[in-house]
């Protein structure tokens, strides 16, 4: 594993508060795009010589579209609750980490410009100029913000940290100053289809080679389907599905279950992503292109239904604004959720399974398959705090745990003030998932780590599941620097993968006496 | 922008060390890497370089971990077609290290 060039947090029993260190992050910022990366999105390929004039101009066109951000930006009334928040800030003790540090970098340029005291009394209310001090600070901590919403679980005014970070960042696209990770990803997506920059071919090879390995598993003939016209399903997945680990055993999972079921699915190579980064540069148009790929894919497939894959922010875009951005769905299946994330799927069958006779189930289980592990679950931020699942409250928290207790004999939760609602963030959402942000990854996992390696002592917990492709991607690197392992972490739809019994499929037992008598 | 010294060329390279233009690639690209990581290359580094730039070749992207997995696997035996070898030859992920050494660019998204 990497050496570390920083300091590894020691976990404790109880979560701590550190004192403040002022400045202790002020060194971590991520690439800047270059103008290769910035202009594909429509953006100035370097900093503007105006760019004071132009983030003031920027700010008032967002103020002017986004009400809310008006109304963050003038509620806060410094109450404290978020302070203690913030994984980054537990994890560096940098004030600025402080949610409301961190919101006062742009308020108090909003106020210097937009309201009456700022304007004619800047220093009694805290308003500052932009100067390249303050837009330093901007560039340097709203990339150590991972939009998860926690502080505003805990805001009494419900602000909102993740919108202002959004804004921010929009801004400083407007004035040439991108983000090299997230741009170029973005830019991608509209010349190649998804993230990773997959073409077609090699999505197909990728998907063949799947339909081997479970051949060779099962006995069982399972479909990989790319670009099939006519198909019902489209299942919109990130494209760490096809490329990365754990990532790409849940999507074996999702094959299998879609297999039992017997539905008619299919991959696209249009729409080869289902995670959307315009969202983390809180650009609506570049978030609104993205997601006209999928209703692109959709129209020419001529598909009925849309399934989303495990992926968290992918599931925010799509469960918040899916319609408004690439809506009317009125030519998909309105029996059905639009869209529908693939554990509402799953969970959907197990329901329907319950009262049936074993031999009628649609997806039949073998528990045991799961015997080796003590699972736990950590909820992705966007799907906790920002979406929903099934048709009654609390779904995103209940379906996920009730697909793992139908296919696992053994499941813990860890403390309640890191699941659910309070979960914490993996340490590496909202844009930050990129190499030269280690030490932050690292610091502002600290406090999962600490409630995981709890349950691992106390409850013997061998395994962490998620369904987001950043969460697993994000934990597989981080892990060893705590001194685990990154085979702790497994996809949602591995574990339903590994129990599930597929039709004709044999067991194990059937398997040994058929070789037995092969060899005799 | 950096660049690395190969071979008395000076080749540009992006901040993460990564090649700016693949056509700039040879063999001793990946020596040079190697040294700067400590590293030094056998003919199992080779094999899984020589892997990617052809699979790169076909497909215009490295392979899936899978991918790679499964080929390292039939050629060299299966107890190596697992991700432990080639952490074990790439100890910063191969997907990564070994992309840089061969040339690739680095693959981006949520990996």
């Amino acid at each position: 594993m990497a050496k570390a060039e920083f300091e590894i947090p020691e976990l404790k029993e109880y979560p701590e508060i550190p004192p403040i260190q002022p400045g202790a992050m002020a060194h971590s910022k991520p690439y800047v795009a270059k103008a290769d990366f910035q202009e594909p999105l429509g953006y100035p390929g370097e900093l503007v010589d105006d760019w004071q004039d132009k983030a003031i101009e920027a700010m008032g066109d967002l103020l002017g579209k986004y009400r809310s951000l008006q109304v963050f930006l003038d509620a806060c009334v410094k109450c404290g609750s978020c302070t203690d928040k913030c994984h980054y800030y537990l994890g560096t003790a940098d004030p600025k980490n402080m949610p409301v540090a961190r919101q006062d970098l742009l308020r108090k340029v909003y106020r210097r410009y937009f309201t009456f005291a700022g304007k004619y009394f800047p220093k009694l209310v805290g308003a500052t100029d932009l100067t390249e001090e303050v837009l330093e600070d901007w560039y340097n901590y709203f990339h150590q913000c991972s939009q998860c919403r926690r502080c505003s679980v805990f805001c009494p005014y419900g602000i909102d940290t993740a919108e202002i970070s959004m804004a921010a960042r929009e801004i400083m696209d407007r004035i040439g100053l991108g983000q090299k990770y997230c741009n170029e990803i973005v830019g991608k997506v509209f010349r190649i289809g998804n993230n990773l920059g997959l073409p077609g071919p090699a999505l197909e090879d990728t998907l063949e080679g799947l339909e081997e390995d479970v051949f060779d598993d099962t006995g069982v003939e399972v479909k990989y389907p790319l670009d099939k016209k006519g198909a019902d399903i489209l299942l919109v997945t990130p494209s760490a599905d096809f490329f990365a680990e754990p990532h790409v055993d849940g999507l074996i999972g999702y094959g299998k279950v879609f297999h039992e079921a017997g539905v008619n699915w299919t991959l696209s190579s249009k729409a080869s992503e289902a995670a959307n980064f315009g969202m983390f540069i809180g650009s609506y148009e570049n978030m609104r292109k993205i997601s006209l790929r999928i209703r692109e894919a959709a129209l020419e497939l001529g598909v009925k239904r849309i399934v989303f894959g495990e992926c968290g922010h992918a599931w925010r875009v799509a469960y918040s604004f899916l319609n408004t951005l690439a809506g009317p769905w009125d030519f998909l299946d309105q029996n059905y959720p639009i869209p529908q994330h693939i554990c509402e799927f799953t969970y959907d069958l197990i329901q329907k399974d319950k009262d049936k006779p074993e031999e009628e189930k649609v997806l039949k289980f073998d528990k045991s398959q799961n015997d080796d592990m003590v699972v736990t679950f950590h909820d992705s931020c966007n799907v906790a705090r920002a979406s929903r699942m099934g048709d009654f409250p609390g779904g995103q928290f209940v379906i996920p745990r009730e697909i793992i207790k139908t296919v696992c004999n053994n499941f813990v939760d860890m403390d309640p003030d890191t699941v659910y609602e309070k979960t914490f963030c993996c340490g590496g959402g909202g844009g930050l998932l990129t190499d030269e942000l280690m030490e932050l990854r690292v610091k502002g996992a600290k406090p999962r780590m600490e409630a995981l390696r709890n349950v691992i002592e106390e409850d013997g917990v061998t395994h962490m599941a998620m369904i987001c492709a950043i969460c697993k991607a994000q934990f597989t690197k981080v892990l060893p620097y705590y001194g685990r392992g990154m085979d702790m972490i497994v996809s949602l739809h591995q574990l339903v993968s590994n129990a599930i019994v597929l039709t004709g499929q044999q067991t194990e037992d059937e398997e040994e006496e058929e070789n037995e008598a092969a060899a005799e | 922008m950096g660049t690395i010294n190969v071979n008395g060329k000076e080749l540009e390279v992006d901040e993460e060390g990564y090649l700016a233009n693949i056509n700039d690639w040879e063999p001793a690209v990946a020596e040079v890497m190697a040294k700067e990581d400590g590293l030094e290359l056998t003919d199992e580094h080779w094999d899984i370089i020589n892997f990617l730039r052809d699979y790169y070749e076909e497909y215009q992207i490295a392979p899936a971990v899978r991918v790679l997995t499964k080929a390292v696997g039939k050629k060299l035996g299966k107890d190596k077609g697992n991700s432990k070898y080639l952490y074990g030859l790439f100890p910063y992920g191969p997907g990564k290290q070994a992309c840089r050494y061969a040339g690739l660019p680095k693959p981006t998204g949520c990996v």
